[in-house]
């Protein structure tokens, strides 16, 4: 294969047209090196965030106080593992193997989304994810249905309806919590105050900090800026926490007439940086249990490929390098 | 057609459903591959999904499920049993869905025995697919590298023990327990010969004796596993979910 140079061809002018014209982007297509590079980046982070997001929820699995949440549990983090699927395999589509990436999670050289650093403390948390984390990552994830990069758009279609579904399950669990008794609706109003924060953080740093917030808009990776997002989220919320009966943290939240939006307080950015920089409550956790799965079924792993070797599931192909050869 | 359900063995199925899927459960977010993550957390869901269905022909599924003590619980002690390695898993998945493959197929079957007749038939299909499953798996570690091997050839060796309990007889299930047993070794050998793994040839007795489980005799480790299953739910008596 020659690699023909993007000038000799007009393929860089076929990208930007095509960019422009608001068509996808597919993986046979000439891209930008950069553009790949930072698909790969963003798509195996996303992938990495459903996988490291299991863990918080997981923890609740096995004392799910009935056999309907119980069930509804697992169907949810089963669903987060079949999200992690799609996303490496979108993100294979750009020539990077999940082993690589899973590698890069592993070594601490690929980040996860930061809110899965805090711990689940009690049932309520549960909840709370399932409103406030999943309703931020669909805030977030709705307009990647619509981002120039064909198989990751299609990918965030099928992930958004499960997220929509596992939110909805979220804010009724809080719901029934907040009506129940006073120590239930204690519960959800803790966990309310313990995620709402982090939940905020999610968006990532403000605008004028957000490194590869510019160029992710300039090629319709991204469709809004972090702060946009993060705002339309707010206005999402406050609404809800009204009905849901539970107060959100912060005392600077008030209508602001003139804007048309809800007025919130300051992010502790400091806080963000730290859980980034992998010392928030539960970095060494999350990932040490990661990477102890993964080499704890190393055997397995290897167990199955020995075995695909002795057995192949189909005859070889009939036409081999010789038989071409003499054809 | 039969209206009434036979209490015990609903109990005694559903019990052996709810407590499988919650080891199954506590495999979430530890499995070797993503894909294993996917199929455990499957295969939890459906027998949860037995397991609420069964017990709810008996009373109220939360309350059968959290206010029970041990000695109450009618599962077979196979199912109880620890996660272990992979391989345990596995074996204990293979010599357990093989068995529900088996008596779902005959309630399925026999039609006629009301309430169970319509769960065995949605079941039985769910379970031929954790059979399935099971069997892929102790084919590729039976016969998968020396260590796979070795890990595979101790898991099942392990577990045997607790297989001869799967065939005492329930009450009020019509079916031939000894040629179902018959049929479940010729399953399981044909399995295990593929996998390259010698049947195991021990005690099939359990702990205590075969069919200790059924009459609330369990090992050790499951009054911890239902301590750990039970403590919300009972730290708030009457609360709705």
């Amino acid at each position: 294969m020659t690699t023909i140079a993007p000038e000799d061809t007009g393929q860089e002018a076929l990208f930007d047209a095509t960019i422009a014209a608001d068509e996808r982007i597919e993986p046979r297509d000439w891209m930008p090196d950069d553009y790949r590079a930072s698909l790969v980046r963003q798509i195996a982070q996303h992938a990495h965030s459903e996988i490291i997001g299991m863990q918080p929820e997981a923890n609740w699995i096995t004392r799910a106080p009935s056999l309907r949440r119980k069930a509804i549990l697992m169907a949810k983090v089963q669903d987060e593992a079949g999200h992690g699927l799609y996303l490496y395999s979108a993100a294979e589509t750009l020539g990077t193997g999940r082993d690589e990436l899973l590698d890069k999670l592993h070594t601490g050289r690929q980040k996860y989304s930061s809110i899965f650093n805090y711990p689940t403390l009690t049932w309520a948390d549960v909840g709370a994810i399932g409103w406030l984390v999943d309703g931020a990552a669909i805030t977030n994830q709705v307009p990647l249905c619509r981002c120039s990069y064909g198989p990751y758009a299609r990918a965030m279609v099928r992930i958004c309806k499960e997220e929509s579904f596992h939110q909805r399950q979220g804010y009724e669990l809080l719901l029934t919590l907040s009506r129940g008794t006073e120590t239930q609706h204690a519960m959800a109003q803790d966990a309310i105050d313990r995620w709402w924060w982090p939940s905020l953080m999610m968006f990532g740093p403000p605008d004028d900090e957000s490194a590869h917030s510019a160029q992710s808009m300039a090629w319709k990776i991204k469709r809004h800026s972090n702060d946009e997002l993060r705002q339309r989220f707010v206005d999402i919320c406050v609404p809800q926490a009204e009905t849901l009966g539970l107060t959100l943290p912060d005392p600077d939240l008030r209508w602001n007439e003139e804007r048309g939006h809800w007025d919130f307080g300051p992010i502790d950015w400091t806080e963000f940086r730290e859980v980034l920089k992998g010392n928030g409550p539960c970095n060494d956790e999350r990932i040490g249990r990661r990477r102890r799965a993964h080499q704890e079924g190393a055997w397995v792993r290897e167990a199955a490929a020995a075995h695909a070797a002795k057995h192949p599931a189909h005859p070889p192909h009939a036409g081999t390098d010789q038989e071409e050869a003499a054809r | 057609m039969t209206a009434t359900v036979n209490t015990a063995a609903a109990l005694a199925l559903g019990d052996d459903a709810l407590v499988l899927s919650h080891r199954l459960g506590e495999w979430a977010g530890h499995a070797p591959v993503l894909e294993e993550e996917v199929a455990l957390a499957n295969i939890a869901l459906d027998l949860l999904g037995q397991a609420r269905v069964l017990l709810s022909l008996v009373g109220d599924e939360d309350e059968l499920a959290y206010l029970r003590e041990e000695r109450a619980f009618r599962n077979v002690q196979l199912v109880e049993q620890p996660n272990g390695d992979f391989a345990h898993t596995i074996a204990r998945q293979l010599y357990f869905s093989t068995y529900q493959r088996l008596l779902y197929g005959r309630l399925a079957a026999a039609g006629e025995v009301g309430d169970l007749a319509g769960l065995a038939a949605k079941a039985v299909k769910e379970v031929a697919y954790h059979q399935d499953h099971a069997e892929q798996w102790t084919l590729r570690l039976g016969d998968g590298t020396p260590e796979s091997h070795e890990r595979m050839l101790r898991a099942c060796t392990a577990l045997w023990r607790f297989t001869g309990e799967l065939f005492q007889p329930v009450d009020g299930l019509d079916v031939d327990w000894r040629e179902l047993e018959s049929d479940w070794l010729a399953s399981v050998t044909a399995v295990l010969e593929r996998a390259t793994l010698p049947v195991p040839d021990g005690p099939r007795t359990g702990a205590w004796s075969a069919g200790a489980g059924r009459q609330g005799l369990h090992t050790e480790s499951f009054g911890r596993m239902l301590a750990e299953m039970q403590h919300l739910h009972r730290s708030h008596p009457g609360a709705s979910w």
